[in-house]
């Protein structure tokens, strides 16, 4: 078992708009990027539960030519920069998927 | 025409670029250039206030440079989201900046301004005929949420781009765009293939950010031809590479496949990336697909009152282990003493702490590990900025003498880093239209003038 964190090359989170948090999980080869989608560590309930998010809202898209995994999330509590946010770029919400383990 | 070569001067003008890069790409005598000025990233503040993100000398500096290269070359040059919102107020004052360069750089062009807001009536149009539908989880849009709005803005597609080159425009400033359609519009007007030319777009837009090393602003050239396009970074020290082209596509967008345009949808699923030689990279493959009825995407925001902030450590070892009483407390006092003035729905009182969760709100994974030293920000929300200075007065005041459990550090529970502790943060915002209306034309609702500058 390794951590995601160990695992990826870049891991990073932004706004894809106001309204969405997209989280990029970049991987050094296509092993490494197949053995994170193939586990179950990464699924919609998994990623739902780290963020409060529902697990239908969860978008999960495996990209090959970049070694790469998509995932989007709508943001739940105010839009970005809304009274009441805490991350205006959303560039700091990569971090509940850091401690992953990956079989 | 056989190729169409483009100069992306940066992703953000404003931000800076290396002024060598920007004379390579020159060199290599591109058809046109453009650049990005505006983004949503920063948040609802600039569409609503008027303001800009990038502060007057830093546009005067990027425009400066890249408007005289484009003058000495007589190329045209278009420059989209003026001013970070792409409101009136921001081509307003992108436009004044862009003057004060003609005047003092004696440069003589016809000039296109185009026009990015939305007027309210033809959107409450829109909402009675039901064409507009809700983006993510905001509410269905209502007539009474587009009268609260500050501003609207409608992100323009390739039309109006179009209609101010054929009108003869050197330079185009134009409000808030699809980042695609500065640079798609001369290639549909040339007829190039518009799949791997919104697809070129959608990677230039951000100048040379899918280069390696990954770095700030900087210039990229994009070669269209009939069948494919090359990208090259115009700064001699970076590279790319096909999985630094694919990657790029996942930036800020939710699906590294397809993306969106008023003019229909691009798909990437057979794209394919070549290595040509150390520095450049061939794509192919890309497809577009026009929309049945096009659409403009809407956003627009509101106001919320004022802010009033006040920054302080903790280091206590009890205090820290009783913030939330402490928090309960304060936020009692301050209720109890506006009592009769305020209430409830008057103001808002926040309370952030770094060092616990500032960041994301809530416990992580691990439960709540408390830091030695814990930074707390208040935030008092009002009606009006007087009303936030006292409400968070208040707090501040109730913070630093409140009492709780075992508390033996009797004198003061705040480290203040500040005099005056308190400030005031303005005007706040929120975007509450994010939404797409469906139209008969794309280009009708953004109004194009033309002005012979110098």
């Amino acid at each position: 078992m390794e951590r995601l964190y160990d695992l990826a090359e870049v891991l990073r989170s932004k706004n894809a708009g106001p309204l969405f948090i997209t989280l990029d999980l970049l991987f050094p080869d296509a092993a490494t990027c197949r053995r994170v989608a193939e586990s179950e560590a990464l699924s919609p309930g998994a990623v739902a539960a780290l963020y409060g998010v529902r697990p239908e809202d969860v978008k999960i898209v495996y990209f090959d030519a970049a070694n790469a995994i998509k995932v989007t999330i709508p943001r739940v509590g105010p839009t970005s920069g809304a009274p009441g946010d805490r991350d205006v770029y959303g560039a700091q919400q990569h971090v509940p998927l850091l401690g992953l383990m990956i079989p | 025409m056989d190729e169409l070569r483009v100069l992306s001067v940066c992703g953000n003008l404003g931000y800076g670029f290396p002024v060598s890069s920007l004379e390579n790409g020159i060199a290599r005598n591109p058809h046109y250039m453009g650049a990005d000025n505006g983004s949503t990233d920063a948040g609802p503040y600039y569409l609503g206030s008027g303001d800009q993100l990038t502060k007057r000398e830093q546009i005067v500096r990027d425009l400066g440079h890249s408007l005289a290269a484009a003058r000495r070359k007589k190329i045209p040059y278009i420059i989209g989201s003026a001013g970070t919102a792409g409101g009136n107020p921001h081509v307003d004052a992108v436009l004044d900046v862009m003057h004060q360069l003609a005047k003092r750089d004696g440069h003589r062009f016809r000039l296109a301004v185009i026009r990015a807001e939305m007027d309210k009536e033809s959107v409450k149009r829109a909402v009675r005929e039901g064409r507009i539908r809700s983006l993510g989880k905001l509410p269905p849009l209502t007539e009474e949420a587009v009268d609260e709005s500050a501003r609207i803005v409608g992100q323009m597609g390739l039309d109006p781009f179009i209609r101010a080159v054929e009108g003869g425009a050197e330079v185009v400033l134009a409000g808030r765009s699809c980042d695609t359609a500065i640079y798609t519009s001369y290639a549909a007007m040339r007829g190039f293939d518009l799949g791997l030319a919104f697809h070129m777009s959608k990677i230039i837009e951000c100048g040379a950010q899918c280069a390696l090393p990954i770095g700030a602003n900087d210039c990229i050239l994009g070669t269209l031809r009939e069948d494919h396009f090359e990208l090259e970074p115009m700064n001699a020290g970076k590279r790319l590479t096909p999985s630094s082209v694919a990657a790029h596509m996942m930036y800020e967008q939710p699906d590294p496949y397809l993306f969106y345009e008023p003019e229909g949808m691009v798909d990437l699923k057979e794209s394919r990336f070549e290595q040509l030689d150390g520095r450049r990279v061939k794509v192919w493959g890309s497809r577009f697909v026009p929309a049945e009825r096009p659409t403009i995407k809407l956003e627009g925001v509101r106001l919320r009152g004022y802010r009033t902030i006040t920054v302080a450590g903790m280091t206590d070892p009890i205090l820290l282990q009783n913030i939330d009483e402490v928090e309960a407390r304060v936020k009692d006092t301050v209720a109890s003493m506006v009592r009769g003035s305020l209430g409830p729905g008057d103001y808002e009182l926040r309370f952030i702490f770094y060092g616990r969760d500032g960041v994301m709100g809530r416990p992580g994974p691990d439960g709540r590990k408390l830091a030695h030293e814990v930074g707390v920000v208040v935030e008092a929300i009002a009606k009006d900025q007087a009303t936030a200075n006292s409400v968070l007065s208040l707090a501040r005041s109730t913070f630093l003498h409140c009492g709780f459990a075992g508390r033996k550090a009797t004198a003061g529970n705040l480290a203040f880093p500040f005099s005056p502790s308190d400030f005031q943060g303005g005007p706040v915002y929120e975007f509450h239209i994010y939404h797409l209306m469906e139209v008969e034309d794309a280009g009708a609702p953004f109004e194009v003038s033309f002005e012979q500058v110098g």
